[in-house]
C-alpha cells in the first residue's frame, strides 16, 4: 500500500466513524464535535484529490464559522435527549423513503463509470497547477452570472432573515455607543462657585477665597 | 547531509521535515515565554513599576530578571491539574490542545525569508485564515466541558466575539490578495518590493491594516478586548477550572496567537522580510551591508514592533464593555473594510491605475 492509500484509508476510517457518531452520539455537543471531526477528515481527502481550495474553505466555513454557531446555539440550549428521540417511530415511514432516495443519490455518483461517466483521477500535473486561479478564473468568467445570481440570493436570504426576526421593541432603553463616545466634559459638569455667605453664621470662609 | 540520508534511508524525508518542524517550534515557544516576560517588564515600565527583577540565571546578577519566565513554567508543571466534579474528562483535557494546534500549525506557511519556509503552498493565506478561525474550538470546549458558570460565560463571549471579527479579518485580507493577485505569503512579500517602506501595503491599505491589527487583538483575546476572561467580571472567563499544565497550554496558545498575528501583519502589510530602506550605496557597505539587505533580521524586528503594540495597547486601554465591541466589529470595521475594497478595485481598474499616485504602488 502506497502512502497515500493508507492516509485515504484512515481518513476514511475517521470520517466515517465520526460520521455515524454524529447520528449516535446522545449529547448533542458530542454530536457537534464529531461533525466537526468529519468536516476535518472530508477536508483532508479532499487534500489527497489536489482539490486543496475546496479542502480549506470547507474548514474556513464549516468548521471556522458555521460549526461554531451551531455549538453556540446548542450548548445555550437545553436540549432533553430523551424527548428528541420520542418520535423515532412516527417519523420513520417518512423517513425511510428520504434515506433511500439519498442512497440512489450516492449510488449513482458512485456508479458514475457505470454510466459511461469519465472519471478523473488526480494527476501530477494537477498538484502543479494552482486550483484557486482556475477556480476564479472559472468563476468570474464563464459562470459569472450564475455566481452573481447565487450571492444576491444569499443577500436576499440575509435581509429576509433579519426583517423577519427584527422587531422594534418600545419602551428599551437603547444606549448609543458612539453618543456615549462623542461625551465630553462640557456637556456633563458645570462648576459652580458655591461660596459660602460671610457674615450670617456660616462659619470661616475657604481659605482659597 | 547526505551521510544522515543515507542513515535514515527511506525515512529521510520525514525525519527531515520533523527536523524543520522542531526549528520553529522550538524557537516560537522560547519567544512566547520571554515574551511573558516582556510583557510584564514592559508594562512595568509604563505603570512606573520595574516588573520580575529576581529570579537570575546562573546566579549572575546582570541576568536579574531574565529567568522568571522558566520559574513560571516549572511552578505550572509541579501543579496538580484538577478536574472539576461533573466535568466531562476527555474534553475538559482535550481543549488545551485544541487551542495550541493551530496556534502552531498556522507557521507551516509561513515565509521568514525568500528561501526559509517550510510549506511554499499556493493558497497559504487562505490555510492561515482557515486555520486562526479554528483557534476558537479550544475556547468553547474548555468552557463547555468545565461545568462552570464562569467558565461557559467566557466560552460564550468569545465564541461570539471571535465570530463576529473574523468577517472583518476576512476582508481585509481580501483587499491584500486584490493588490498582491495572489494568495501565496511569498508572493505577497515580493509584491511589496520597490523602493522601501514606501511600496509596502501599508500605506495604500492603511484602514485595513488598522482593521487587520485591531481584529488580531480581539481575535486573541487580549487587552483592551479581553471580555473572555474579565477577571472583574467572570473570574477568569473559559480556563477558570485549569491549573498546572493544562493551564500553562492556553497561557501558551494565547502568546502563541499574539506571535502569529504580529508575523501575519508584518508579512501583509509591513513588507515581510524587505528592508524599509532600500538604498543600493548602503547595501554595498561589506559589514554593515548586510544589516541593510533584505532578510529574516527585519521581519523579526517587524514582529517584535507589532508584539509591542499588543503590550502597549494592554497598558493603555481599560476592557471594552461588550456591546461596544459588538458594534465596534459590526457597525464600524465591516463597513470600513467594504468601502475601502471598493475604492481597491477602482484604483486597480485599467487607465486609473497607471496615474500616480496609484502607479507607485500597484
Amino acid at each position: 500500500m502506497s502512502f497515500p492509500e493508507i492516509v485515504f484509508y484512515a481518513l476514511g476510517a475517521v470520517l466515517l466513524l465520526s460520521a455515524l457518531r454524529v447520528v449516535t452520539a446522545r449529547n448533542p455537543v458530542h454530536a457537534a464535535l464529531f461533525l466537526v471531526l468529519s468536516f476535518a477528515s472530508a477536508a483532508g481527502l479532499w487534500l489527497l484529490l489536489h482539490a486543496e481550495f475546496l479542502a480549506i474553505t470547507l474548514i474556513l466555513v464549516y468548521v471556522g464559522a458555521v460549526m461554531v454557531l451551531f455549538l453556540f446555539v446548542i450548548m445555550m440550549l437545553d436540549i432533553n435527549v430523551d424527548r428528541l428521540r420520542e418520535g423515532f417511530w412516527r417519523m420513520l415511514p417518512l423517513a425511510l423513503p428520504l434515506a433511500l432516495v439519498l442512497l440512489g443519490i450516492m449510488a449513482t455518483t458512485l456508479a458514475g463509470p457505470w454510466f459511461g461517466l469519465a472519471v478523473r483521477v488526480p494527476s501530477p500535473e494537477d498538484a502543479a497547477r494552482s486550483n484557486t486561479r482556475e477556480i476564479g478564473q472559472v468563476l468570474y468568467t464563464d459562470y459569472v452570472y450564475p455566481f452573481e445570481l447565487a450571492a444576491v440570493i444569499l443577500l436576499v436570504a440575509i435581509v429576509a432573515a433579519i426583517a423577519l426576526t427584527l422587531r422594534a421593541r418600545k419602551n428599551v432603553r437603547y444606549i448609543d455607543p458612539a453618543e456615549q463616545v462623542r461625551a465630553r466634559r462640557e456637556g456633563r459638569v458645570r462648576l459652580v462657585d458655591l461660596r459660602a455667605p460671610r457674615g450670617e453664621g456660616g462659619g470661616e470662609p475657604p481659605a482659597s477665597a | 547531509m547526505t551521510a544522515l540520508e543515507n542513515l535514515f534511508g527511506a525515512a529521510w524525508p520525514v525525519v527531515w521535515t520533523l527536523a524543520k518542524i522542531l526549528a520553529i517550534v522550538i524557537p516560537i515557544t522560547l519567544c512566547v515565554a520571554f515574551l511573558t516576560l516582556a510583557e510584564r517588564k514592559v508594562i512595568g515600565y509604563m505603570q512606573l513599576r520595574i516588573g520580575p527583577n529576581r529570579v537570575s540565571a546562573f546566579g549572575l546578577g546582570w541576568t536579574a530578571g531574565l529567568a522568571q519566565p522558566f520559574a513560571d513554567v516549572f511552578k505550572l508543571i509541579f501543579k496538580e491539574i484538577v478536574v472539576p466534579t461533573g466535568a466531562n474528562r476527555v474534553l475538559f483535557l482535550a481543549a488545551p490542545t485544541l487551542a495550541i494546534m493551530p496556534a502552531l500549525a498556522a507557521w507551516a506557511v509561513l515565509p521568514f525569508s525568500p528561501e526559509l519556509v517550510l510549506a511554499d503552498i499556493d493558497a497559504s493565506l487562505l490555510y492561515v485564515l482557515a486555520l486562526t478561525s479554528m483557534g476558537v474550538y479550544g475556547i468553547i470546549v474548555a468552557g463547555w466541558a468545565s461545568n462552570s458558570k464562569y467558565a461557559f460565560l467566557g466560552a460564550m463571549r468569545s465564541a461570539a466575539q471571535i465570530v463576529s471579527y473574523e468577517i472583518a479579518m476576512g476582508f481585509a485580507l481580501v483587499g491584500v490578495l486584490m493588490v498582491s493577485a495572489s494568495l501565496n505569503l511569498s508572493d505577497i512579500v515580493a509584491a511589496q518590493a520597490g523602493s522601501g517602506f514606501w511600496s509596502w501595503n501599508l500605506i495604500p491599505l492603511l484602514p485595513l491594516f488598522l482593521v487587520y491589527f485591531i481584529a488580531g487583538v480581539a481575535e486573541t483575546n487580549r487587552a483592551p478586548f479581553d471580555v473572555a476572561e474579565g477577571e472583574s467580571e467572570i473570574v477568569a472567563g473559559f480556563h477558570v477550572e485549569y491549573s498546572g499544565t493544562a493551564f500553562a497550554v492556553f497561557f501558551l496558545a494565547e502568546y502563541a496567537n499574539m506571535i502569529l498575528i504580529s508575523a501575519l501583519a508584518a508579512i501583509m502589510f509591513l513588507g515581510g522580510w524587505l528592508p524599509p530602506v532600500q538604498v543600493d550605496a548602503l547595501a554595498a557597505i561589506p559589514v554593515i551591508g548586510l544589516l541593510f539587505a533584505p532578510g529574516l533580521h527585519w521581519l523579526l524586528a517587524k514582529i517584535a514592533f507589532m508584539l509591542f503594540c499588543f503590550l502597549w495597547l494592554r497598558a493603555t486601554f481599560p476592557r471594552y464593555r461588550y456591546d461596544q465591541i459588538m458594534r465596534l466589529g459590526w457597525k464600524v470595521f465591516i463597513p470600513v473594510t467594504l468601502v475601502w475594497i471598493v475604492l481597491v478595485g477602482l484604483a486597480l481598474q485599467d487607465p486609473v491605475r497607471e496615474w500616480p499616485p496609484f502607479s507607485w504602488w500597484f
